[in-house]
């Protein structure tokens, strides 16, 4: 009998294989500049991780999302604990964190390019205004979830307030904090292709907005796999460093 | 603080809470006043919501009276927080460890927090461990361990830290009887052998007698509405007596 892993693997394994027959009936269906056959999506891919120029630029795309994701989080986290402390702050910090959140990404990338000049800064600013009300929720929720037990117990031993942040605060909001990390990183590698698509002159934005005025389908597809790629691996290392940190949870064996 | 003088001394002691819906106060303690004096163990027993909590809150330090003197070791629970760093050691009537940490480092913690040697608190934390027949679940979480072992882990946690007063809200409540009877004994047995001063809340009549040299029975507003000393030489018929007086005394409540 095969382990639950197995089964889970297989299960995700169909599902992109259906996904991938799919594009290949297409392909066979419709005009190659249309629907580009499989092969050479894949060979396009490889192409561009294997070419150092080309590599460049993704892993360009990559640090822009990582210093977004990074800026937001450190000023996140800050706003997060400072609401968390007090009311006053929240009343003053939370509508303008909930009016943030209704601006649209583009209306960002347009303000950047009217109020900044440097390219790095537009990208970054657009990150971090974009990802840092759920930030900033998110953590604001893992601090508040703060077992009322926890604290009086290890308030009874007299810790200063670095001990409390160090012992108590900060494992209580890790794992909201890794949850915030994965949602905001499908949403920073969306964002980033838009800043860079109407802002910048590398990354893979710039080489999407490259492969639409050469109508090569298989170059844009190639470029989002890129994007894809990068998701997924990133997904997958938080998820392994979220397994572990978290391995103190007790895990039934009935699955729901 | 001199040699006689109480260890915990409540004067006239209050509290009111405000209710949440706004229909007044809540008197939690009503002039309550006591002391309780070196190395003594006192039960304070009572029914449910009769103020032994709050009374132990403020013994704690997490609450202040709203009128009358808490003094504990000569000084303000409250307002003189850092002053009872490491002497005051408390078990609750949950567990309280911290689901991340393992047995050992759920009982390093109070450690930790006063910075004694890394070296030093592993050794003091596994011996306290050993003394509780936790010895072989260091390195269990919380969530690996059965009641009465989390409970166990508790308790090292509290004498890890080597406090002059220990104070229990009602530690043993969750746990089956014969667990709690075991843990009752191993619990006396280290609080006269450290020779340390405990306040030990209970809502049982035999785990106070049990337990304590001295027994006060609350009323609700919390305030004394009986006490008396036991000891080893108290007899079962003077046990019995003291049994069905404090049984009338609770019964009289109603």
């Amino acid at each position: 009998m095969m382990n639950s892993r197995t089964v889970h693997a297989l299960q995700a394994a169909a599902g992109i294989a259906l996904l991938a027959a799919g594009w290949q009936i297409l392909s066979i269906i419709f005009p190659h500049y249309l629907f580009p056959p499989l092969l050479e999506i894949v060979s396009r891919t490889i192409e561009i991780l294997v070419t150092r120029s080309l590599l460049a630029d993704v892993l360009l795309t990559a640090a822009r999302i990582f210093g977004g994701l990074l800026g937001a989080f450190i000023l996140g986290g800050f706003l997060a604990l400072t609401i968390g402390r007090s009311k006053a702050a929240e009343n003053f910090i939370a509508p303008v964190l909930t009016f943030f959140q209704g601006i649209p990404a583009l209306s960002w990338v347009v303000f950047a390019i009217i109020w900044f000049h440097g390219i790095e800064f537009r990208v970054l600013f657009i990150m971090v205004m974009t990802t840092l009300p759920a930030f900033t929720f998110q953590i604001l929720d893992a601090f508040r979830s703060m077992s009322k037990d926890l604290f009086e117990m290890t308030m009874a031993f007299r810790p200063s307030r670095w001990s409390v942040f160090r012992f108590l605060i900060v494992p209580t909001i890790v794992p909201g904090i890794l949850t915030a990390w994965k949602v905001n990183l499908g949403n920073a590698a969306r964002v980033v292709v838009v800043a860079e698509l109407v802002g910048a002159t590398g990354g893979v934005g710039y080489e999407l907005l490259r492969q639409q005025q050469l109508f090569d389908m298989a170059g844009a597809m190639a470029w989002t796999m890129q994007l894809v790629l990068f998701v997924l691996i990133v997904q997958q290392a938080i998820t392994t460093l979220e397994t572990w940190v978290l391995r103190y949870r007790a895990v039934s064996e009935r699955a729901l | 603080m001199k040699n006689d003088e109480p260890v915990i001394r409540f004067k006239d002691v209050r509290k009111t809470f405000y209710r949440p819906d706004g229909r007044g106060e809540f008197i939690a303690i009503e002039n309550l006043s006591f002391e309780i004096s070196k190395g003594e163990i006192v039960a304070v027993l009572g029914k449910t919501g009769c103020g032994k909590s709050t009374m132990f809150n403020i013994v704690a330090g997490l609450i202040e009276p709203s009128a009358g003197k808490a003094t504990v070791i000569g000084h303000d629970p409250f307002r003189e927080f850092n002053f009872f760093r490491g002497k005051i050691g408390i078990v609750f009537q949950g567990d309280r460890l911290m689901p991340w940490r393992t047995a050992l480092d759920n009982v390093l913690l109070g450690l930790q927090i006063l910075d004694i040697d890394p070296q030093e608190a592993e050794q003091t934390a596994r011996t306290w461990l050993t003394r509780l027949g936790l010895a072989g679940h260091e390195l269990d979480y919380p969530h690996a361990l059965s009641g009465g072992m989390r409970q166990r882990v508790s308790i090292a946690r509290a004498f890890a830290v080597n406090p002059e007063i220990l104070l229990c809200d009602e530690p043993f409540s969750s746990l089956d009887e014969m667990t709690a009877r075991d843990l009752r004994g191993e619990f006396v047995r280290l609080v006269r052998q450290s020779n340390k001063t405990a306040v030990f809340i209970t809502h049982q009549i035999n785990e106070a007698m049990e337990i304590g040299d001295r027994v006060l029975v609350f009323h609700r507003p919390a305030r004394i509405a009986y006490e008396t000393r036991l000891g080893a030489k108290t007899t079962e018929d003077k046990r019995r007596s003291v049994n069905n007086d404090i049984m009338r005394v609770l019964a009289a409540e109603q």
